[in-house]
């Protein structure tokens, strides 16, 4: 297990977020920092808010409550429209690419917010890396398998060249081989320099390959630390599973 | 075999004025969910600027026509529907209600209520021969016009960045903007080019029926919004498609049903329709992948 060597100021910092829909309070009070160069994971179970938390970032929703700053600099007032102009770039749940739309139309989509003329051999780039989306470039991007698709929401996300991914549930109905690529690929990302936040069920997975991890139960962190930290760590399951760790359930079991 | 190419050409021709409308309403609904009825008084607008300006040359006329429902359409996503973009689809079909109205009602208010003559495009009334049978030039203009821009925006929409980004926003306008896509310029860009197709719709209409009234806008509307539900709604094609169908029923039935029913002519339009939703709920060509979050 590699241990982050960065030491420098975080590129991703959170603080005291709070996020409610209507009376529902998703995030209650999440501190969270990414450093650059890190791979950084989110897990806990279904409703826990670890979508939220991506989706406050993103500007999908506004916190009541809380900081988020990139590289030191309040996101509060960008439009969720240039989110990306300031590096951040998100490969939603359940992916989310253009299923109308050819695979080259949801990579040139992915280059938005770029104004240099390279997109096209970035573009050609991943056609070499994912030969799959070179084959089918003028397909509808409907018709590829479900790794393709997360190949391809991916790949879209990178072509805005960011600074920060962030991937909500990569693994998601994605059979194990596939995931397994997926993961492989995102440790080559991190290596091109991209630091990454994902937020996973599959924490088994994640933990493989993130230098840290926070345990998320209730709308808050529960847990944080190395993966070899977490897994060690007694209160594991009670934070993910959100049930306490008695003898009586285990006996039931 | 006169009659048969004559009614043939009439209802492609009237058929094409609905697809363009119905184009122009389904376009706004795919970007926004919003079931535009004030595009009638998009038609209605540039119907009023033809009469202003008749007697200037005739390109000077289309350009007015154009400008009056451009700048119709910039000041009321503005002014009406900005400002409750994020609200749900029956607020904003309300509010296009009231939009509707308001403007009507303004007219009544200024111009009255009755229709007034204007002799727009005459040279275009005169017969032609067209192996060996006579048919009207205006029908063939519309034919051609109505072509013309179908292609036009296929391949505006097909080839143009901002034709890929109105595409992209129309499958799911979030993912879109999570991506950098301005919601504001591909807004604007749909409300740009619906008030292009309603000036050229008013153009070929009063030209036809030399009439220009506040009312002219809704009949189109009402006609062209049935052909874009039974054509698909939220797909294009399905759109164009659905509002020549329309269209195209509308005359033929004028032509083949016995004369004491032709005043009833809408009503077997509309059970045509029923039919078509019966089998086809979604419409003839349903909509892929309607979302509108992520």
């Amino acid at each position: 297990m590699i241990v982050a060597e960065t030491t420098t100021e975080p590129l991703l910092d959170l603080r005291n977020i709070e996020v409610r829909y209507g009376a529902i309070t998703a995030l209650r009070g999440v501190d969270l920092h990414v450093k650059t160069g890190e791979i950084v994971a989110i897990v806990g179970p279904n409703g826990a808010g670890k979508t939220s938390l991506l989706s406050a970032v993103a500007g999908l929703v506004k916190p009541v409550s809380g900081s988020i700053s990139l590289s030191g600099k309040s996101l509060a007032p960008v439009g969720l429209e240039d989110i990306v102009r300031h590096g951040i770039a998100l490969v939603p749940e359940g992916r989310n690419i253009f299923a109308s739309l050819t695979v080259e139309e949801n990579l040139q989509l992915g280059a938005t917010s770029r104004r240099d003329s390279e997109v096209n051999t970035d573009i050609g780039r991943f056609f070499s890396t994912f030969p799959i989306l070179g084959e089918r470039r003028n397909q509808p991007a409907g018709l590829l398998s479900g790794g393709e698709q997360q190949m391809l929401a991916i790949a879209r996300a990178l072509l805005s060249r960011p600074k920060l991914l962030m991937l909500d549930e990569p693994s998601l109905g994605l059979a194990p081989k596939i995931v397994e690529q997926v993961y492989v690929e995102l440790e080559k990302i991190r290596d091109d320099g991209i630091t990454i936040l994902v937020v996973e069920q599959n924490a088994a997975r994640a933990f493989a390959v993130a230098d840290r991890a926070y345990i998320m139960s209730h709308g808050q962190f529960a847990l944080s630390g190395t993966p070899a930290d977490l897994r060690d760590n007694a209160g594991f399951d009670a934070a993910y599973f959100g049930v306490s760790m008695d003898s009586e359930s285990r006996d039931g079991a | 075999m006169d009659r048969i190419v004559q009614t043939l050409v009439d209802a492609v021709s009237v058929g094409g004025l609905y697809a363009l409308t119905a184009l122009g309403i389904g376009l706004i609904f795919g970007v926004m969910r919003l079931i535009n009825f004030a595009h009638g008084e998009l038609i209605m607008i540039a119907g009023y600027a033809i009469l202003l300006m008749f007697g200037l040359p005739i390109w000077l006329v289309a350009v007015g026509a154009l400008g009056a429902a451009l700048l119709l359409a910039l000041a009321i996503e503005r002014a009406a529907f900005r400002p409750i973009r994020e609200a749900d689809p029956a607020t904003l079909l309300i509010s296009s209600f009231a939009v509707s109205f308001f403007l009507q009602k303004t007219m009544i208010l200024f111009v009255g209520s009755r229709p007034k003559g204007v002799d727009f495009l005459p040279g275009l009334a005169q017969q032609i021969q067209l192996a060996g049978i006579r048919l009207q030039l205006l029908q063939i203009v519309t034919i051609v016009v109505s072509a013309v821009l179908l292609v036009g925006l296929t391949w505006f929409l097909k080839t143009t960045r901002l034709g890929l980004e109105m595409r992209a926003a129309a499958e799911n306008f979030r993912m879109a903007q999570v991506l950098g896509v301005r919601a504001n310029r591909v807004i604007a860009t749909a409300f740009a080019i619906s008030s292009v197709l309603a000036a050229v719709v008013a153009c070929l209409f009063v030209a036809q029926t030399g009439l220009v009234q506040p009312r002219m806008g809704l009949q189109l509307v009402v006609i062209a919004f049935v052909g874009t539900v039974i054509g698909g709604l939220g797909c294009l094609p399905g759109a164009a498609l659905g509002g020549f169908l329309v269209g195209a029923a509308t005359i033929l039935l004028q032509t083949l049903l016995p004369p004491d029913l032709r005043v009833f002519r809408e009503a077997f339009v509309f059970v045509a329709v029923a039919l078509v939703l019966l089998f086809r709920p979604q419409g003839i060509i349903p909509a892929r992948g309607l979302k509108e979050r992520i």
